[in-house]
């Protein structure tokens, strides 16, 4: 297995890489759940969140993977960091990275934030918590792991519902899907996906009700309100939550034991309704609490890997490669 | 026989304005072409131009020289120096400078700045709009007295219908050219690359090709109505192209340029985030950089214009989404062009009236010749040397080329201006 130099994107990850991540975040699933949650595998290593958008779940999760693994962890937020004073993402970047951190987890609005940053950090391995629209790699691993937990991924149809022109978790998801062997399914009216979309070699509806017949999963969007009735997107939140809100008349019509995902934080009443929010077969709390380990799993895996390579192994060019040369995917 | 000034000798002379393409030797003095054949006699300097076409120096009709203004990224001085790097002897300047080129102090201005470096003609063109804001005239009459050739708030589209049609009404009266460029914001607004299958795998907000075509439509339509001069700038996708060539085939006065990067590179380009290869309007698919070859084939598309948009390296270290759009194109117009020829799209005579007579007869030049009596402004070149592009290499201060650490088929190995050699192997002079 190619060492894990740094983890921009589900976009040039090998199977076996995620197959690795996986059972590393499985194996971790355990510590967490123990009365002393602490193991001393990171010891010595130190991990910076640098976080340009607001988060709590990827946030706290990373800083608790980072803690459970005895690392010492930073969090810089770009409300309380010198960005307010106009400094750049490069020199923030370079700044964080001139006190020699193992890692920096970023998370950053602008899509390409940590490949850009990558060129000029030197040693210091990029985590994407989330880079504009883009890709979101850990939120992705976190799901195969719950859906592996909870009975396996490959060959089920997970469909996605709401605003995926502005999603990366879908992007992220549309990518896994192909290397890992599962299906994903889109829903959204026209406004609301992106161009060519279908590319990804993904089936696209427009009515929820068409498409909930045959899913596995029923992965919910978290809908950004002001996003989509400022751009025309959507005419309201009422029209919304009608066609596209999971409710459980919804969740009946699907196979029996068809489960509910949701990449948080929820909207109750707008794309989930309240008791399918809560009911058996959601595994959102799965998702959250799967997400520490995850984060753990990759905190882990970079870490070994510099102490293997000392040098940037999968470069930028390789990637864009990488990308050029996947036939149907570009 | 006199003693020539500059005596070029035995390359293979090409003058689209006259039809001439032969190997013979060029004859200069006193800054004037004074005889092409074959000369036995002195000269001063002689050229060596075996193996290699000697041509008018090439006029860039959309250059930005951010002077005055913004000095950092570009200067007249710098910019005139890339250009002879180039070949390029003549270039137009578009006016989103600071102060803009809305009033005719800006415009002789940069005129002076241009005469004391020397080394390539600068016509400014004129903004249409004040501060190019889109709401008032500019006073093109006097605009035109104090040197320019056309008119455009490129970088900014005339978004506002009805000030179009004026701008259009108002220019024609007096045969000016509006040069539009074309881009609906409110289709593109917030969009970095082209819309479509790149800008989804990348996230990053497209520009749908739509905004232009839009644009070009509307425009054209307002042309007929009055009968324009109008000037697609930097034409990009495929739909722009039809509509040029239906108007041009109706016999409006339309007509259009293409800049080298929308012909030789697509939307790839921007993977990895590329922010050198960011620029409005976008990279497109290969669909569309196909039918803009196919324009410039059939003669739809006049004209080879580069957009040199230099820009601080701060301005594109940023992210793809924020960086600056532009790119630069002085120093690589020539080469990346010369693929045309190579792949037979065009001969090399056609190919070079694109940059030389016909951005003259469009803008009223008297450049873009070797007729005799003309100014010896030449380029010469060796159109089968290959040479990587250094960013770091580049004459101009932006170094925000795509093209960086590719290897490009021919290389000016002399520009002349009024018979002074002024680059000359890799180096400019003066």
């Amino acid at each position: 297995m190619q060492p894990l130099r740094h983890l921009f994107g589900i976009d040039g990850l090998e199977v076996d890489q995620v197959e690795y991540l996986l059972n590393l975040g499985e194996s971790f699933i355990d510590i967490n759940q123990r009365p002393l949650k602490k193991a001393p595998t990171l010891r010595g290593k130190t991990i910076i969140n640098l976080f340009f958008e607001n988060s709590t779940r990827t946030r706290t999760s990373f800083e608790l993977a980072g803690k459970r693994l005895s690392a010492d962890v930073i969090n810089i937020s770009a409300s309380t960091s010198a960005t307010k004073k106009g400094e750049s993402l490069l020199d923030t970047g370079q700044t964080l990275a001139a006190m020699q951190p193992h890692v920096l987890v970023v998370r950053h609005g602008v899509s390409g934030a940590c490949e850009f940053l990558a060129d000029y950090l030197g040693d210091t391995s990029i985590v994407n918590a989330g880079d504009g629209a883009h890709e979101h790699p850990t939120q992705i691993l976190t799901d195969l792991l719950t859906l592996r937990c909870a009975g396996g991924y490959i060959g089920k149809t997970i469909t996605i519902v709401g605003d995926i022109a502005h999603s990366r978790v879908a992007r992220s998801h549309l990518l896994a899907a192909k290397l890992m062997g599962y299906t994903v399914r889109l829903v959204a009216p026209k406004t609301l996906l992106p161009a060519e979309v279908e590319r990804y070699g993904c089936e696209v509806f427009h009515e929820f009700d068409d498409a909930i017949p045959g899913s596995d999963v029923l992965y919910m969007l978290r809908v950004q309100t002001e996003r989509l009735t400022d751009n025309c997107c959507f005419p309201s939140i009422r029209e919304y939550h009608e066609a596209y809100g999971l409710n459980r008349k919804r969740l009946n019509a699907a196979v029996e034991g068809c489960l509910v995902m949701h990449p948080g934080p929820m909207n109750r009443g707008v794309e989930i309704a309240t008791d399918v929010a809560d009911s058996v077969r959601a595994l959102i709390l799965d998702q959250v609490e799967h997400g520490v380990a995850i984060r753990m799993a990759v905190l882990t895996a970079l870490c070994g890997a510099q102490q293997h390579l000392g040098r940037p192994g999968r470069s930028k060019q390789m990637v864009i490669e990488a990308m050029r040369g996947q036939g149907s995917l570009l | 026989m006199s003693v020539a000034d500059v005596l070029i000798r035995g390359g293979r002379v090409i003058d689209p304005a006259n039809g001439v393409d032969a190997v013979c030797d060029i004859w200069i003095e006193a800054g004037r072409i004074a005889g092409i054949g074959a000369f036995e006699g002195n000269a001063n300097e002689t050229i060596d131009a075996t193996d290699r076409v000697v041509c008018p120096g090439l006029i860039d009709m959309h250059v930005h020289l951010r002077e005055p203004g913004q000095e950092w990224k570009e200067d007249i001085e710098s910019g005139s120096r890339a250009a002879v790097a180039g070949g390029v002897t003549t270039m137009c300047c578009m006016p989103n400078t600071g102060p803009h080129i809305d009033h005719a102090g800006v415009a002789l201005q940069i005129i002076a700045r241009a005469q004391q470096v020397g080394l390539c003609n600068v016509h400014p063109i004129g903004a249409v709009t004040k501060n190019l804001d889109g709401k008032e005239l500019t006073e093109m009459r006097e605009l035109a007295r104090a040197g320019c050739v056309a008119f455009s708030d490129d970088g900014m589209p005339i978004w506002h219908a009805g000030v179009m049609r004026k701008a259009l009404e108002y220019a024609s009266s007096f045969g000016f050219m509006v040069i539009q460029h074309a881009e609906e914001k409110e289709l593109t607004g917030g969009g970095a690359i082209n819309e479509g299958w790149v800008s989804t795998r990348l996230g990053v907000a497209g520009m749908p090709v739509e905004g232009e075509d839009s644009m070009i439509a509307r425009d054209i339509m307002l042309a007929r109505r009055v009968d324009a001069r109008y000037h697609v700038a930097h034409i990009s996708s495929r739909g722009a192209v039809d509509l040029v060539r239906a108007a041009q085939a109706e016999g409006l006065k339309v007509t259009t340029e293409a800049a080298p990067h929308h012909f030789a590179l697509t939307e790839e380009e921007v993977l990895g985030f590329n922010a050198d290869a960011k620029m409005s309007p976008p990279l497109r698919t290969e669909a569309d950089r196909l039918a803009v070859i196919e324009g410039l084939r059939d003669g739809t598309i006049d004209v080879i214009a580069t957009d040199h948009a230099p820009h601080h390296e701060d301005d594109k270290r940023c992210g793809l989404s924020c960086a600056a759009f532009g790119i630069v194109g002085l120093e690589t117009m020539l080469p990346v062009s010369l693929q045309l020829a190579r792949d037979g799209v065009l001969s090399m005579p056609d190919l070079l009236a694109k940059m030389t007579c016909n951005p003259a007869r469009l803008l009223g030049l008297d450049s873009g010749t070797l007729s005799l009596g003309a100014a010896a402004d030449i380029a010469i070149f060796d159109p089968d040397a290959t040479w990587t592009v250094d960013r770091d290499a580049l004459v101009s201060k932006g170094k925000n080329t795509p093209w960086h650490g590719k290897e490009l088929t021919g290389q000016v190995t002399h520009t002349l201006k009024s018979g002074r050699i002024v680059y000359a192997e890799g180096a400019v002079r003066g």
